[in-house]
């Protein structure tokens, strides 16, 4: 076992522990803060791979704004302590059980195809490119990927202005 | 770098980080030190001038002092947040001084070790994804306290971080633009040894836009509504005492080190200085070349203090509007303006007379929309030094 692979099983745990928590927690705050946990695994896991540049985006969008946004919210709301009755309603109940089904249907799968090696082999050609510096990853932003790149940007920019609207005509009601 | 023997990148390695490490809480001391000497300068008094030469051990009375004191958790705090959150502060704090590059480089034995603890590929992208955890400790600190004040704190910090975060990260833009790399070495480098080559003044409103966003990043004034005394006793720190708040305390000072650290090797040179950082033999020049960067994060530093004990802290409405309405254009036309003028002339000279006028136009035209936005008088408090007029005054 090399220390890419020692690595590899303490940043995997850590984000499945963190995943976990995220759900186990009582406490909104708790189950944000594992949440970020998860993601400063994930983007060891990203630094493992060689992409250097999704791992710190990982770390800037996600744990550095998303997550302070949502604790910026739970704080203000001061959301309490959810108890586990309201928290899966009895109509969910179903839903759940179905998904999870289906949840433990694909992990079989998986785990059956890694048993088996075939789903490594199929995924290897993928995992081999080798674009995956800051350079490269603008480089095709810029050429071959320009028109998603643009399309995403307006659609946040569209979120954006809409919140911007929906903030801007309460207000003025309320004055 | 990378042709260096395991055993002696391991050692020098750890060498380093040593080095670097008791060099931030050092400094951290001398900060202290330094801003109650120059605080009680400018305010026309003494400062402690007791302990050790010229008050120079101050310091460490007052970290005995905290090490002492009784370690108290009030009753009423979320307990694992409430001791979680002071390292949350120190620790972003303590780990970005990693990838700056404080000097070129040393030969040993034959063996040349460069000046920075972690010479990565992504350095800047790593110092901001760190600058952003930064908000978590204040955050946390403020809710598990338990106090209204200390939320309050922990609002207002981290609406300010979040805000101020976009221009420190759309500031340091052009600078990448035309180094075209997001190494801080490679950054060092190419500016060159003279200060007419240095980015902040081809880049001068980013430096500007810059520079006061890692002001409000470190919650000084006048940017410390997080902890405005008058208003929320002590902000989010409230709730603490001994060595926990010293850690919240430390954890400020560190922030204004790195952050200068920071600053100068993006926009002031980095070890660069007409030249001075060649002379010497292969040894002595890296010892030359760290003095000179050390000299210039000093200055820097004192840029702090002398700020802090010269401006009045703004209003949070005035907060909000400078930071979204004159740093976010500021830095935003930068960005354009650098890209058009360098892809077109490729010269640098162009692009930094190119974006001072634009930065000057920019700021002009949000003034005027401003003063003319600005309320009537009647509803706006008229004896109150700050209105909007006045903040445009201080821009």
């Amino acid at each position: 076992m090399n220390a890419e692979q020692i690595l590899f099983i303490l940043f995997g745990a850590v984000s499945l522990i963190g995943a976990v928590a995220v759900i186990s927690f009582r406490h909104p705050i708790y189950s944000a803060l594992s949440l970020v946990v998860t993601f400063f695994a994930q983007a060891g896991l990203f630094l493992l791979l060689g992409a250097h540049f999704v791992a710190a985006v990982q770390v800037i969008v996600y744990a550095g704004a998303i997550m302070v946004l949502f604790l910026f919210v739970i704080m203000l709301l001061n959301l309490g302590t959810l108890s586990v009755k309201g928290a899966i309603g009895g109509k969910l109940k179903g839903f759940a059980i179905i998904l999870g089904i289906l949840l433990a249907i694909e992990g079989i799968y998986i785990a059956t195809n890694v048993l088996n090696n075939t789903a490594i082999a199929a995924a290897q050609p993928a995992t081999a490119a080798p674009n995956t510096t800051t350079y490269d990853i603008g480089e095709l932003l810029f050429s071959k990927y320009l028109l998603p790149f643009e399309v995403t940007s307006l659609i946040l920019l569209a979120a954006l202005i809409g919140v911007i609207v929906l903030v801007k005509r309460s207000s003025n009601d309320s004055i | 770098m990378e042709n260096l023997p395991f055993s002696v990148l391991i050692i020098s390695s750890i060498v380093k980080i040593l080095f670097i490490a008791h060099l931030l809480i050092i400094g951290v001391m001398a900060m202290i030190w330094a801003e109650r000497r120059v605080s009680g300068w400018m305010q026309d008094r003494l400062g402690p001038n007791r302990v050790g030469f010229q008050g120079i051990l101050q310091p460490i009375a007052d970290g005995i002092k905290f090490l002492f004191k009784e370690d108290l958790i009030p009753d009423h705090v979320d307990k694992p947040l409430y001791v979680l959150a002071p390292a949350m502060v120190l620790i972003p704090a303590l780990v970005t001084i990693a990838v700056v590059p404080f000097g070129s480089s040393i030969t040993v034995l034959g063996h040349e070790i460069s000046l920075q603890v972690a010479d990565i590929n992504i350095g800047i992208l790593y110092i901001l994804a760190i600058t952003s955890l930064g908000v978590y400790g204040v955050v946390l600190g403020a809710w598990a306290s338990n106090n209204k004040y200390s939320l309050l704190g922990g609002l207002r910090s981290s609406a300010q971080m979040i805000s101020y975060e976009l221009t420190l990260g759309l500031a340091i833009i052009g600078v990448l633009m035309l180094t075209s790399s997001l190494h801080l070495r490679a950054i060092a480098e190419a500016q060159g040894a003279y200060p007419w080559h240095w980015n902040f003044l081809i880049h001068f409103p980013a430096f500007l836009a810059f520079t006061t966003a890692m002001f409000a990043e470190t919650n000084r004034l006048p940017f410390d509504l997080a902890e405005a005394e008058q208003e929320l006793v002590a902000g989010y720190h409230t709730e603490y005492s001994s060595m926990k708040f010293a850690m919240f305390f430390m954890a400020e000072y560190m922030h204004m080190i790195v952050g200068s650290a920071v600053t100068v090797t993006l926009f002031l040179g980095g070890w660069h200085f007409f030249g001075l950082e060649n002379i010497g033999g292969p040894v002595w020049s890296g010892v030359i070349s760290f003095g000179i960067f050390f000299a210039k994060t000093a200055i820097f530093l004192f840029v702090f203090i002398w700020v802090r004990w010269t401006l009045p802290r703004f209003r949070y409405d005035q907060l909000m509007n400078f930071g979204w309405k004159f740093l976010l254009p500021v830095t935003l036309t930068s960005i354009v303006v650098t890209g058009t003028l360098w892809i077109i002339t490729g010269s640098r000279l162009v692009v930094g007379i190119g974006n001072a006028v634009a930065g000057f136009i920019v700021v002009s035209i949000v003034a005027g929309l401003l003063v003319m936005d600005a309320p009537k008088p009647a509803m706006q408090d008229s004896d109150n030094p700050l209105t909007p007029t006045a903040l445009n005054a201080i821009e």
